[in-house]
This record gives structure tokens, C-alpha cells and sequence, in this order.
């Protein structure tokens, strides 16, 4: 580990104090254009990070960032499992701010949630956090304060594991995906206020009817328009803000700065994925080069090989590629909505470059995406609902049948009637709704499905291998093994038109009571999806265990995207005493309302009110 | 001591009951704390948002006659509660006088996912004599998408009106936007001195084809077409005016 990262140059082992090296780290370091002062790695225990102002070049235009020690992204943070690290964070800007660290198990008090888990960090004051480092693998922080984020104050972590790491590479490169915009965030928000389309440029003409009639028939396009303009939805509606305001970024660079990672022919390569953007989810991929996933939110999974991810906000995927040929490639990263991608080159020599695979049609939303479920064609497992659920429907070829509990599911302890199959099965009943559904609420899933096994919007046809939840496996066992004593249903949800988002039809700042757990109880969360919108879904503190028909190797993730019309589980164990902010990583959902806490709490305590 | 913070938790607890979440008291000043909650909310779903649109402004040429249009609106509030006022007229510019001016203020209430209920005041500037209504009405999005604003108006002469206006957005590309608008106006009696009768009084319908520079910027070109129906158009007749009109239109949409 040491000589490999020695090869590299990204560390240099300092004691106490900040270790920023001289030279750039090899993940940061581009082809061409850097950003003004470039990306530092910092190292060690102890870390000074000043939160500013900056001017910074996106793609050979001046914008103004929030940056950290004057970088966009932020400095790499490399840390060792096992150390107490200590940062401390002044704050040069005029208006409040804050790191939370994504992904990090820390006490809660250092979470870095404003009005959650402490104030927050006012303009002048240096904040100091410090906890110590219970895990190893890819994560990273951002403010947590209004828009920042979308401004640029975010950036990587690495943690060395303490013992051998599991994966075997030659070199590694960090990938922060990001989104930015020329415009004021609070200005950009304000528009999907006001017209929430602003931002769409690709929703159906006159044209796409006349196709559409020569294609499939006057009373099918019909049929198609009427049910979408009944509902006045758009099955175009896939990302809020997209290309037409933004330019997506790879570690701080535009597709036309073009970053560049070098690699020797026969090397292995760790490219660690991280997606940083404010609202963009991103589908990636490098024609002509398999990837193997060996890490998924920080934590291991057994590996799996594949061509595409699709990457939701929040969420961070390690890969390894294993390029042969003395040949650049190109690491296109596509957005959701196929308005624009963020691109880097991977090369043995600077300078070269690939071609640059045009951007595919955008996908439409279908009926399932409103949870209808009617489908039937691709939906032939409903027939199988009644068995086993979940791991029927999930056709999932490599999986070990013999291997799986039941007991799992929850036939002992739990509430049948809240819990049941349909939980995980495809197809099922119908959904019940206990939530307000008042004028933020514009529709919501009649039939959700579980959609672990389908790759995400827009990849479900493409001709190649592309990863779902269904294909990740922790590569170690779970720690806890519990089944879940208790269910909790939490359904996603908004209102397009007005551009309110939810969790059960109440936005944050109507919410009056926390989601409480209890200490160290194992719980099951469900979510369901009422909106047409994929939802990356963040919970601070604590790690969901994705009910994905593993049974001790159930993958385990910070971030989960849920997808239109589903209904998916997770299982937790609320082993974090504190509050913790939980919440929908689209920042501009998260500022419309679609947060709450959770409130992890002393059983004994609870009981004695 | 650790008595005395679980009775501090649990006054805290007590004096925050709608928002229990107050676990970082413990480590902070919870004064601080709850400031910071308090902004918090009011940040994450609670914000005030100002919204101004020029939906039409533009040049008529009516045979020869060039009339100047506006027709304005906006609101300052929240997802639910908002000020809304409203104002439209004409102004003709050989006869160098307004033929219509008024503004409305609306408290509105959103009722549904798609629909506001408003309720205030209109005020006419001209005709004269001038008159003040009360105001109530629906606005929003109906099915298959059309843009729909009805309201009825109480005069304080006690006369009873209504109007109803739909508009459609035809996407011919991505920026050029065909867009049809009709607007019907009814009165339950006849109004002599304004030239109203009782029933349907007028019918507009008008096509503009605007293009979006920006979302926010769109220039435009169409025509309206303006018929006066019943009553209304014999009263008309008795003044020697046209009951009909076809003009072509030239103008701009803006919103900010
Ligand atoms: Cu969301």
C-alpha cells in the first residue's frame, strides 16, 4: 500500500500539522487547463480547511465558486481507519456554513448539519471537528448550509483501510462528478419555483406526435397524450435543471478542459466514482473497457463486471479497469436526462484522446414510473407473487438460492399486514397511503414495485451489462443479522408543478415531530415512490442494508436511489444515538421540503415520558 | 449531573414539543440551537419567493388603429399563501386614452395540486364612471393542460360579472411555442353606461407564436380576434362602434 501510494505521490507521512505536497496527485492532474490553484491532497490527522470565496475557470469562463483552501473540488481528504482525525474549519465567507462528511459514522455532534446537529459554523469562527475514523473505503463532504454545494464546496475522502486492502490496483484516480452553474443557485431555484420547466428543453413537440402517429398509430399517440395531459405530467420530465444551465464536471473540469488520468498498459486501475453534483445523476461508462465493481458507498461488494452505473447524487462506486491496449478511452458520463455529460480522458500518454460516444436519445417515463404497474409485458413475474417475493422477482441468475434465510423476511416477528410480500415482490397490491395528500402531492403509486433489478432510467435497453442493486453483494458478512422487530413506511413525494417535494406529503419546514428510532432496535425501512422523479435517498449515521435478496450480503449503502413508482426496503440498525438529518440529496429538493430527522433515541427514556 | 441533564433534555423537550429534535443541546447552547433549527425550516420548504410576468405586452394594429396591450401579473409568497395582483388594460394610441385599465390584489390559497382559490379586490380605472369589484376566482393548471383563470366580480353598484380565460401551449420546437387563448365575458344584467348586456357579452380568441430567447424573454407575433355578442354588441351598434375586430399583434412575454 505505502510504496503504491509513494509510486503516486499522494501522501507524504507527516506527523502532526497539514501535509500538503508540493506536487499535484496524480488523480487531480489534467491534461490540459487547471483550475487556478489545482487539487491538493492533505494528509495526516490534523487538517486547517478555509471555506471562501473563489474565482475559478470552467471550461475557459470565470465563475465565482465556495471552495475549500481555495480548490474546486475541495482537497482529497486521506485518511487511515483506525486514527482520530481533527479539522479545523474557518469559515472566510459572510454567510454561515458547514462540512458534514458523507458516508462517515461519526458522533453526531460532528455530522455538520446545521439546525440538526449543531449550529452551524458562523462567517469568521473556525470550527473544530474531530472523531475517530470506524471505516475505510471512498466517501466525501460538503456543505450543508443553503446552496453551497452547488457552488463547489465538496470533495473527496479517501480511508486507507488498516488491514490489507482487499483490492488489488496498481494506481488509483479519484472521479468527483459534479454539476455547475453560472447562474446563482438561489436564483436557479427561484426559477423551478416559479416555472418548473424552466430547465426542461427536451419535452415533446408537435413533431414527436407526427412521429409517434406514423410509428405507432393516431389512437395509440392519442391515448399516450391524453393520459399524461389528464394527469399533467411530462414523461419527459427526468432532471429539473439540466445541460441547459449546466456544464458537468470531472474533478473540477469541463468536457472541454478534458481531465486526463494516465495509465500503463497491463496496469490496474482504481478509478474511485464519487457524485458530487447538486441535482445531477449520472450514467457512466468507457466504451471499450469493461469496469468490476469492487466497492459501492464505501464498503466493499464482491465484485462484479460491468459496462455502465448509473451513479445517483450522494452515492460513491469504486472500479477497477484492467486497459491492455496502448490506446486512450474515453470516461463519459452521461446524464439521466442525456442533456449533457461530464467526460475525462484516460490515457498512456497526455494529450491523446478518444472519441466521444454522442449523447443517446433521451429516455420517457412510462406508466410504471407512476406506479401503475400495468406493464404486464415485462411484468410476467407477476404470477409469481405469493411465493417467496423479492428474490422471484429478481431473476438474478448468480444468486444462491440455498443461501437465503426466509426467516430473513420477517415471517417471526413481524407485521404481516404492515410488511407483507409485496414488499419485495413484483406486481402485488395495491398501495395503501396514510399521508396527507394535500396540494403538495400530485400523485401518488396506486401498484409500486420493487425495481432493484433494473439498472435505473433510461438503461433498462442498452446492449450491454449495466449494474443494479440487485447484482451488489457485501463482501463481508453483515453485522447484524437481526430481523427487523419493526417497519416504518416513508413515501416519497411532490408536486411537479408547484416544485414542493416531501417525505409523506409534509415538507420539512411543516414537519413536527422527528422519525424516531429506537437505540439499537434493527428496523426495516420501506420507501415508496409516489413522484415520476428518481430520488437519491440519504440517511445520516447510519447504513441501510438494501433489501435486495442477499441474505448475510446485503450490500450496504449511505445513498439509495429509488426509482419512479417503486417500493423498495432497507434494513437498519439504529445503533447511532443522536439526530440525523435524512433527506433526499437533490439540493434543490431537499431545500423545497423533502427532509426530516431521525431521531435515534434510549428506548428507557422514551418510555419514561 | 446527569440528572440534571435529562431534566434539562426533558424541559427543552417540553418547551420545543413540535419539533423534538433537540439532541445537540446537550453538546451546544441551545439557544444557538434553536436558532438554527428555526432557520433550518424556514429554509427547507418555508421560503418567500417574488414573481413578476408580463404574459402580454404588445402592439395591436386594429384597421389602421395601433392599440397598445398589457396584461400583467404576479405574486409574493409561499407554496400555499400569496399576495397575487393582477392588472391589465389598453391604450389607444390615436385617441391618445386608455379604453380599459385594472388592477386586482388577491390574497390566494392554494386549494389543490393544481389550483389556487383567490379573492380580493378589482379596481377599474377607466371606463367611467370607474367601479370597484369584489373578486373570486380559480387559477391554475386543468387537465390536459390548459392554463385556466375564472373569477367572478361583485360591483359596488351591485352588478354581477365574470370572465373566464384559457390558454394552450402548442410546442412547435423547443422554443417556438404556438399559443392559442380565449377569453369569454359574462354579466348576469344589462350595464347601459358601460355598454354590457346581460349573458355572454364578449368573446376573444387569439393565437400568438412566441419564441424563448430565454425561458424568461419571449418575443412574439399573432392576432386577436374580439367579438361583442348579444346586447352587448347592439349597445355597441348604438354608439356606432365596431362589434367585431381582427388585429394583428406584436409583443413580448417576460417574467422574472
Ligand atoms: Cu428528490
Amino acid at each position: 500500500m505505502l510504496t503504491r501510494r509513494k509510486l503516486l505521490g499522494t501522501t507524504a507521512a507527516f506527523g502532526a500539522g497539514v501535509a500538503v505536497q508540493a506536487l499535484l496527485p496524480a488523480w487531480a492532474r489534467s491534461g490540459v487547463h487547471n483550475n487556478v490553484k489545482g487539487l491538493r491532497a492533505l494528509s495526516g490527522t490534523n487538517f486547517d480547511l478555509i471555506i471562501d470565496k473563489t474565482t475559478v475557470m470552467i471550461d475557459g469562463r470565470r465563475g465565482h465558486a465556495i471552495t475549500v483552501n481555495g480548490q474546486l473540488p475541495a482537497p482529497l481528504l486521506r485518511f487511515r481507519e483506525g486514527d482520530e482525525v481533527t479539522m479545523r474549519v474557518t469559515n472566510n465567507l459572510e454567510e454561515d456554513t458547514s462540512i458534514h462528511w458523507h458516508g462517515l459514522l461519526v458522533p453526531f455532534q460532528m455530522d455538520g448539519v446545521p439546525g440538526v446537529t449543531f449550529p452551524g459554523i458562523k462567517p469568521g469562527e473556525t470550527f473544530t471537528y474531530r472523531f475517530p475514523l470506524k471505516q475505510a473505503g471512498t466517501y466525501w463532504y460538503h456543505s450543508h448550509s443553503g446552496l453551497q454545494e452547488q457552488s463547489g464546496h465538496y470533495g473527496p475522502i479517501i480511508i486507507e483501510p488498516k488491514d490489507a486492502d482487499p483490492v488489488a490496483y496498481d494506481r488509483e484516480y479519484v472521479v468527483v462528478l459534479s454539476d455547475w452553474t453560472f447562474e446563482h443557485p438561489h436564483r436557479l431555484f427561484a426559477k423551478l419555483k416559479k416555472m418548473s420547466e424552466t430547465y426542461n428543453f427536451q419535452q415533446r413537440t408537435i413533431g414527436d406526435f407526427f412521429r409517434e402517429v406514423r410509428e405507432e398509430g393516431l389512437g395509440a399517440t392519442l391515448n399516450d397524450r391524453l393520459m399524461w395531459g389528464k394527469m399533467r405530467m411530462s414523461p419527459t420530465d427526468i432532471s429539473d435543471v439540466t445541460g441547459a444551465t449546466y456544464t458537468y464536471l470531472v474533478n473540477g473540469h469541463g468536457p472541454k478542459d478534458n481531465w486526463t488520468a494516465l495509465f500503463t498498459p497491463g496496469e490496474r486501475v482504481r478509478l474511485r466514482f464519487i457524485n458530487a453534483a447538486a441535482m445531477t445523476i449520472f450514467n457512466v461508462r468507457i466504451p471499450g473497457l469493461p469496469m468490476t465493481v469492487v466497492q459501492a458507498d464505501g464498503l466493499n461488494v464482491q465484485p462484479v463486471e460491468i459496462d455502465e452505473f448509473q451513479i445517483g447524487v450522494a452515492e460513491t462506486y469504486d472500479v477497477i479497469i484492467h486497459p491492455q491496449a496502448d490506446r486512450a478511452f474515453t470516461l463519459m458520463c452521461e446524464t439521466i436526462d442525456r442533456s449533457g455529460y461530464a467526460r475525462a480522458t484516460l490515457a498512456p500518454r497526455p494529450g491523446m484522446e478518444a472519441e466521444i460516444p454522442p449523447l443517446r436519445p433521451r429516455p420517457l417515463l412510462t406508466m410504471k414510473d407512476m406506479g401503475m404497474a400495468h406493464d404486464m409485458t415485462t411484468h410476467g413475474d407477476m404470477t409469481t407473487h405469493g411465493d417467496m417475493s423479492g428474490q422471484d422477482a429478481m431473476d438474478h441468475s448468480g444468486m444462491d438460492h440455498s443461501g437465503m434465510d426466509h426467516s430473513n423476511m420477517g415471517h417471526s416477528g413481524m407485521n404481516h399486514a404492515a410488511m407483507g410480500h409485496d414488499t419485495m415482490a413484483q406486481g402485488g397490491t395495491m398501495q395503501k397511503h396514510n399521508h396527507p395528500t394535500g396540494v403538495g402531492v400530485d400523485s401518488t403509486a396506486m401498484m409500486p414495485v420493487n425495481r432493484l433489478h433494473e439498472p435505473g432510467l433510461g438503461l433498462e435497453d442498452v446492449p450491454h451489462r449495466a449494474l443494479t442493486y440487485a447484482d451488489l453483494k457485501s463482501l463481508d458478512p453483515n453485522p447484524d443479522h437481526r430481523t427487523p422487530e419493526r417497519e416504518i413506511e416513508i413515501h416519497l413525494t411532490g408536486n411537479m408543478e408547484r416544485y414542493m417535494w416531501s417525505f409523506d406529503g409534509v415538507k420539512f419546514s411543516e414537519v413536527t415531530e422527528p422519525i424516531l428510532f429506537y437505540k439499537d432496535e434493527r428496523l426495516r425501512m420501506t420507501l415508496v415512490n409516489d413522484t415520476m422523479m428518481s430520488h437519491p435517498i440519504h440517511l445520516h449515521g447510519m447504513f441501510f442494508d438494501v433489501v435486495n435478496g442477499e441474505h448475510h450480503h446485503k450490500p450496504r449503502k449511505h445513498t439509495i436511489i429509488v426509482k419512479p413508482g417503486e417500493k423498495l426496503s432497507v434494513d437498519i440498525t439504529a445503533d447511532a444515538v443522536g439526530d440525523w438529518a435524512f433527506h433526499c440529496h437533490l439540493l434543490y429538493h431537499m431545500h423545497a421540503g423533502m427532509m426530516q430527522v431521525v431521531s435515534v433515541r434510549e428506548k428507557t427514556r422514551e418510555k419514561a415520558q | 449531573m446527569k440528572y440534571l441533564l435529562t431534566l434539562c433534555a426533558l424541559l427543552s423537550l417540553a418547551a420545543t414539543s413540535v419539533h423534538a429534535q433537540t439532541a445537540a443541546d446537550a453538546y451546544y447552547d441551545p439557544a444557538e440551537m434553536e436558532k438554527a433549527r428555526t432557520a433550518l425550516r424556514q429554509e427547507t420548504g418555508g421560503q418567500t419567493f417574488t414573481f413578476v410576468q408580463a404574459d402580454r405586452l404588445e402592439y395591436q394594429t386594429n384597421e389602421g388603429e395601433g392599440v397598445l396591450l398589457w396584461d400583467a401579473q404576479g405574486w409574493i409568497g409561499g407554496d400555499i399563501n400569496k399576495f397575487w395582483f393582477k392588472t391589465e388594460g389598453e391604450y389607444f394610441l390615436d385617441a391618445d386614452e386608455f379604453e380599459e385599465a385594472e388592477v386586482q390584489a388577491l390574497y390566494s390559497r392554494a386549494i389543490s395540486p393544481f389550483f389556487d382559490l383567490q379573492v380580493g379586490l378589482r379596481h377599474d380605472i377607466t371606463p367611467n364612471p370607474s367601479r370597484t369589484h369584489a373578486v373570486i376566482g380559480i387559477q391554475g393548471l386543468a387537465p390536459y393542460w390548459f392554463e385556466v383563470d375564472a373569477a367572478a366580480f361583485v360591483s359596488d353598484e351591485g352588478e354581477v360579472t365574470a370572465r373566464i380565460e384559457a390558454e394552450y401551449e402548442l410546442l412547435l420546437t423547443q422554443r417556438l411555442i404556438l399559443q392559442p387563448r380565449t377569453e369569454l365575458s359574462f354579466a348576469a344584467q344589462d350595464v347601459e353606461e358601460l355598454g354590457i348586456g346581460s349573458g355572454l357579452s364578449t368573446v376573444e380568441a387569439g393565437m400568438r407564436l412566441r419564441y424563448e430567447i430565454k425561458r424568461e424573454i419571449a418575443p412574439y407575433i399573432g392576432f386577436a380576434w374580439n367579438r361583442k355578442i348579444g346586447d352587448t354588441a347592439d349597445f355597441a351598434r348604438l354608439e356606432g362602434e365596431t362589434v367585431d375586430s381582427l388585429s394583428f399583434v406584436v409583443g413580448l412575454r417576460l417574467w422574472y
